[in-house]
């Protein structure tokens, strides 16, 4: 559970973090082994698809909620069940400890359920005296320890066999080995005693089915059948938005959750409990039966044209999965009570702004958690807006402020990296590094080196390195260079300019065009964000070109789809900006996809070994992966895969600013995986990336140099 | 192939994906005499129930104690079913119930049941248990022994929807069982048998 006070603590919680060795090996496994068994869990089913129908039923759930609300209640009491409607956390845990207290009820075991943490119920039920027990494993092994769940589907993986046989012995009075297969037997025999004397079963619920009031429950454990059956009463607590119509749509999010949680085709249980059963210790032969709805925010949610969407979330726990930060720093120091990047979301909303406002800045915006999200839900993009929420809330700091207002006005910001030229002078080393990093950039920083501001950017080499003008050329295009590739590794740009020699390609280049604004969104400083994108758009709405080209994956995913996001709402705006997005494209997709370069294009001599660095913004962002490959091979390279090759370098923009910690062991894993490939260069398709992974080789020694995909590809052209 | 010799393919194959035991059997009596010799062979040398050779608290290490003997509970067993592999029991010396369940929550050793349906594509069964004896049964036992006829194994779980809609028209406990109970919550390490069955056993009825 994450309750830093300030940034400055929240940072020291996740150094520590960091330095948990124990976390970092088990996340390390769980998150390549995920990655493995979820792959193999969809190599049958289509799972965009499959993400695309959740997500359409999801929304139009969300806009029903009342009523489905309404038609459960209805069916669920035409079959016994009694149904609760708790507008808030604490009115939810007073209905339950109610229901205990007029059923007579003082030993309650308990299934997993999220909501239930949400609500902090079992601190509830206690101080009321009642006896509260955790069956799923996981659960039980953290209430003992006192301690919050750090993931949703696996709460205790935080923890190793010899700190559960040390929990154990304690609470057997035995002795325990550490041994994994006796520990879960122990929990077996000791569970089962509690099942016995329990009186009131208390269990969680994946699916409300408004049709029948009925409500399914997903398990691996069979706790909640043992919960759900052997007590006198039955409380199920759940969320608003598990309310779905049909079977048919809890049986299509059925076909995704496990596979997206553990990689499983399915769970060993899945119990659909309509209305009052048999029940041989309850009066008249039936169990009470109490379904709980916990409102909490969800109604006001679900009018919300931005944030609605965070409903259509199946609670997979897969955004934590695959997320690189969280493979860091494990649950919790990513998420007050829900984990991951959904965590981030709903801790602010469930939570409130204290809780949250640390945790949403840690988002190195990488995508990952979008791509598998079994819900369809933009979490970078939403934790991004509730970033700026906050600041409008809590005001901005200066240092965010200040970069809006300089980005704003392109003169002065380009002004402001001119200077940087001069001011760097006297700690510019002449191996194109920073020899030591000025007092500013903090001693954290230390990790990789900082490129020095090129002597002159690539707007000034313009006019001597633009192409001669072509009769009838076959591609009309405009170069986007973006910051880094413009001011700091201008030679890209120009790699890219010489690599399309001959292909009948008429480059221009907008002198108006500023940054992409993608650092302001990371800041939150969404209205300087908005005003930059109006800046660009109409810095090549004067250009005739068919292509809009940008070798910075980053601002390339930005401008193609974050700026409709920001201006499509527009009437003013939208047409023209959705004009401006669909000629974005990418360096690798434009030569290899459009102009078809080929192998003739390039020299017969053999290339050199290189390995690949696949940009977040550009494999997920942009969803290219073959193009940069095909290309490395055309043009002669011997190109061999790199482990985890779209696993984020850490680079993050602004991220690696504020998280340098996190993104130190990022980039270090990284190049830990280049040095296996023994590759003599790594490419990659990003100035951003270049700049995080030649700054991990130079300092680290690594003998392998750094290259955009473009330098290459102009190097080996005929 | 004809479509339900496909789904009966794939359901083994992803049954056994997840541990379950698949056989097929030709009648009735074969399923019985399946289930007597399962129940012989377990575990032979020890009488106690899983997890009861562990170091366990005072009042677990009780409700141990609570068991006697080889048990195995056929609760969905018609009369002249149920006296058909009673027999074979009594000639074993294992106790066969059909009720009262709950005076054994401590472990039995064999759950049999009929499965309603299975669904070829996860290797699942189907089972619809309103009665809290067969509930009871499924859940306590350390091997669940399921008769599964073959034509009631459909590809999918949306080829149930109308079967499982008419359960839940009334009060209704229809469960979806995959494989025995798992748990991977301690170092992620795949363990068998946490809270339900060990063993699961589909034995595949050829009929029609």
């Amino acid at each position: 559970m994450q309750d830093a006070k300030s940034f400055k603590e929240y940072k020291s919680q996740v150094r520590e973090a960091l330095g948990d060795d124990f976390l970092r090996t088990a996340m390390d496994n769980f998150a390549i082994a995920y990655r493995a068994s979820r792959a193999n869990a969809f190599k049958d089913i289509d799972d965009k698809a499959l993400i695309k129908e959740i997500a359409d039923a999801k929304a139009c759930s969300t806009a029903n909620m009342d009523e489905l609300y309404a038609q459960f209640k209805e069916e669920a009491e035409k079959n016994g069940a009694v149904v609760h409607l708790a507008a808030d956390a604490n009115e939810a845990n007073e209905i339950i400890a109610r229901i205990a207290k007029d059923e007579n009820c003082t030993k309650i075991v308990k299934s997993k359920s999220m909501t239930a943490e949400e609500t902090l119920l079992n601190h509830h039920l206690e101080a009321e005296n009642l006896d509260v027990i955790e069956t799923d494993l996981g659960e039980w092994i953290i209430q003992l320890r006192h301690e919050g769940p750090s993931h949703m589907v696996m709460p205790a993986i935080h923890l190793s066999r010899h700190q559960v046989s040390d929990t154990f012995t304690d609470a057997t009075g035995k002795k325990q080995e550490a041994d994994i297969q006796k520990l879960v037997k122990v929990a077996r025999r000791e569970l089962r005693q509690k099942f016995t004397e329990a009186d009131m079963g208390v269990s969680g619920c994946n699916f409300a089915i408004a049709e029948t009031g009925t409500i399914g429950i997903v398990t691996n454990e069979g706790n909640a059948r043992l919960v759900t059956t052997l007590p006198r009463v039955h409380v199920a607590l759940m969320g608003l938005d598990k309310l779905t119509p049909k079977l048919h749509d809890a049986l299509r999010v059925l076909r995704a959750l496990p596979r997206n949680a553990t990689g499983q085709a399915i769970t060993s249980y899945v119990t659909w409990i309509t209305g009052s059963n048999e029940c041989a210790v309850a009066e008249d032969d039936r169990k009470k039966v109490h379904f709980v709805f916990l409102d909490n925010g969800r109604r006001a949610l679900a009018k919300d044209p931005v944030f609605a969407q965070v409903l259509q979330c199946v609670r997979c726990g897969a955004c934590a999965n695959v997320c690189p930060v969280y493979r860091m720093v494990g649950g919790h120091k990513m998420g007050h009570i829900y984990i991951g990047a959904i965590g981030l979301i709903l801790t602010y909303f469930f939570h409130g702004t204290d809780k949250a406002k640390n945790l949403v800045q840690n988002c190195i915006n990488c995508g990952a958690c979008k791509e598998i999200c079994a819900g369809g839900i933009d979490l970078p993009g939403l934790i991004k807006e509730i970033h700026a929420r906050i600041q409008d809330e809590e005001g901005h700091p200066l240092s965010s402020a200040l970069l809006g207002k300089m980005m704003k006005n392109r003169k002065l910001f380009h002004k402001f990296l001119r200077i940087a030229k001069y001011a760097q002078k006297p700690v510019a080393g002449n191996d194109g590094f920073l020899r030591h990093l000025p007092m500013i950039f903090m001693p954290d920083h230390d990790f990789r080196s900082l490129p020095v501001v090129a002597e002159v950017p690539f707007r000034d080499m313009w006019a001597k390195v633009k192409p001669a003008k072509i009769a009838n050329p076959k591609y009309k295009v405009a170069i986007f260079s973006g910051c880094v590739q413009d001011f700091v590794y201008p030679e890209q740009s120009v790699a890219t300019v010489e690599s399309m020699r001959g292909k009948s390609v008429e480059l221009e280049y907008p002198m108006d065009q500023s940054c992409c604004g993608l650092p302001l969104q990371m800041m939150g400083e969404k209205v300087a964000g908005r005003d930059v994108a109006i800046q660009n758009m109409e810095a090549f709405e004067k250009s005739d070109c068919e292509y809009i080209l940008t070798m910075c994956a980053s601002c390339a995913s930005h401008l193609k789809h974050n700026y409709p996001k920001m201006l499509g709402h527009d009437p003013k705006y939208a047409i023209r900006v959705q004009a401006f997005a669909d000629k974005i494209i990418d360096y690798s997709s434009f030569m290899n996809d459009v102009v078809g370069i080929g192998e003739g294009d390039f020299r017969q001599s053999k290339g050199d070994k290189v390995t690949y660095h696949a940009p977040c913004h550009l494999c997920r962002g942009l969803d290219v992966k073959a193009a940069p490959r095909e290309l490395m091979v055309k043009a002669g390279l011997e190109y061999v895969e790199c482990a985890e090759e779209e696993v984020c370098c850490g680079f993050g923009g602004t991220y690696s600013v504020k998280f340098p910690k996190i993104s130190e062991q990022l980039l270090s894993k990284k190049m830990h995986n280049v040095e296996e490939t023994r590759a003599e260069v790594l490419l990659t398709d990003c100035p951003g990336c270049v700049m995080q992974l030649r700054g991990g080789a130079n300092k680290n020694g690594l003998d392998i140099e750094v290259k955009h995909v473009a330098e290459l590809i102009a190097e080996r052209r005929k | 192939m004809t479509v339900k010799s496909k789904n009966v393919k794939l359901f083994t194959e992803k049954a056994e994906l997840v541990s379950a035991v698949v056989s097929e059997v030709f009648s009735l009596a074969e399923a019985y005499q399946y289930t007597i010799d399962l129940c012989g062979k377990k575990e032979a040398c020890k009488l106690l129930v899983s997890g009861c050779e562990e170091p366990l608290s005072n009042k677990a290490d009780a409700l141990c104690e609570t068991k006697m003997g080889k048990t195995i509970a056929a609760p969905s067993l018609n009369k002249k079913q149920f006296s058909a592999l009673e027999k074979q029991c009594v000639e074993n010396g294992f106790q066969l119930l059909k009720d009262g369940l709950r005076k054994h929550l401590g472990g039995i050793d064999i759950g049999f049941t009929f499965a309603d349906h299975g669904i070829a594509e996860t290797g699942t069964i189907v089972l619809n248990s309103r009665s809290e004896e067969l509930r009871i049964a499924t859940m306590i036992s350390e091997v669940h022994v399921a008769v599964l006829p073959k034509s009631k194994i459909v590809a999918d779980s949306y080829s149930l929807e109308s079967f499982m809609e008419d359960c839940m028209r009334n009060a209704d406990y229809t469960a979806f069982i995959t494989g025995p109970s798992r748990t991977a919550d301690i170092e992620r390490v795949l363990a068998i048998g946490v809270h339900g069955p060990l063993e699961l056993h589909i034995l595949l009825l050829e009929d029609k």
